[in-house]
């Protein structure tokens, strides 16, 4: 008697808070948080873009591929800076994949990682936790572009191509 | 990366659309895989990670490099594209062995700005409340 009391109560508590939590998860639409990604994640190459321009018009006897090179640093440092200043976290609130897919995202969450574990120690928290995200971007970079390597060596053993 | 746009104003202004648009093209695609799917942002960003790396190897990076710029060298892609290109490179300057390093000579200035940046701004920042 008491314990299916209990069971009801307990079923009519979750159905409450279910209907809470619904009321204050933000409501976005899909198309609202696609145009988000879209002009974020444009605007950031096109950042890019501007940076490589830039260099190549001050620096005319550089290599492309160095261009190309420079860029990604300077797109690196200047977004592991925003995250250390706390711009970061502003522009993927709003940008969703359009913040985390470009490079700049790569650099905010290893630098967001460091950042956290600082309470922890230089070795055991920063230099430990620096790759728990970006881990498995290097891991699997490492291990298919070895096999990308190795393919391709074949191939031209093969067909010469 | 050959000049496919010409060198005219409107050539530029073409160039920079195509970097806008398909930036945010392959962006939204990874929105939509997060919105629609189970798929966590880590496992996104390695399905982009080896489409770039699988694009360099099939030699289908190139020309999408040429139309796109920025637009795809700057997502996720262009870090795998780079990562097969040193690959590929190294295997053929010094065979097998090379495929090994490669990637990550080629990467190496990216990543090691990444993690001296990310040691730097720690020792100078502290972690902002949530």
């Amino acid at each position: 008697m008491t314990e299916s009391w209990k069971t009801k109560e307990i079923i009519a508590r979750n159905e409450r808070y279910g209907k809470y939590v619904d009321s204050v998860t933000p409501q976005t639409s899909l198309f609202h948080s696609l145009l988000k990604a879209f002009v974020i994640g444009g605007i950031t190459c096109v950042i890019g873009e501007l940076i490589g321009d830039g260099l190549a018009f001050i620096m005319p006897t550089v290599s492309e591929e160095m261009i190309a090179t420079y860029t990604s640093m300077i797109l690196v440092s200047v977004a592991i800076l925003f995250t250390g200043l706390g711009f970061y976290d502003v522009i993927a609130r709003h940008g969703g994949a359009g913040s985390f897919l470009p490079i700049t995202g790569f650099a905010n969450a290893m630098s967001s990682a460091a950042l956290e574990y600082k309470s922890e120690g230089l070795i055991f928290g920063t230099s430990v936790k620096m790759f728990t995200v970006v881990g498995p971007v290097v891991v699997n970079g490492v291990v298919w572009s070895t096999v990308a390597g190795i393919v391709r060596l074949i191939v031209f053993m093969i067909w010469g191509v | 990366m050959e000049m496919i746009y010409p060198e005219t104003w409107w050539g530029f202004m073409l160039m920079y659309l195509a970097v806008f648009a398909g930036g945010g093209l392959l962006c939204a695609i990874a929105q939509l895989l997060i919105v629609k799917t189970k798929l966590t942002p880590a496992r996104i960003l390695v399905i982009f990670l080896v489409a770039g790396v699988i694009l360099q190897t099939v030699g289908a990076y190139e020309p999408l490099l040429n139309i796109f710029h920025s637009g795809i060298a700057v997502p996720i892609v262009g870090f795998g594209a780079a990562l097969a290109k040193g690959s590929i490179n190294a295997a053929m300057q010094y065979g097998v062995f090379g495929a090994f390093a490669g990637g990550l000579i080629q990467t190496a200035f990216g990543v090691g700005a990444a993690v001296v940046a990310s040691y730097l701004v720690t020792l100078l920042f502290n972690a902002k409340s949530k």
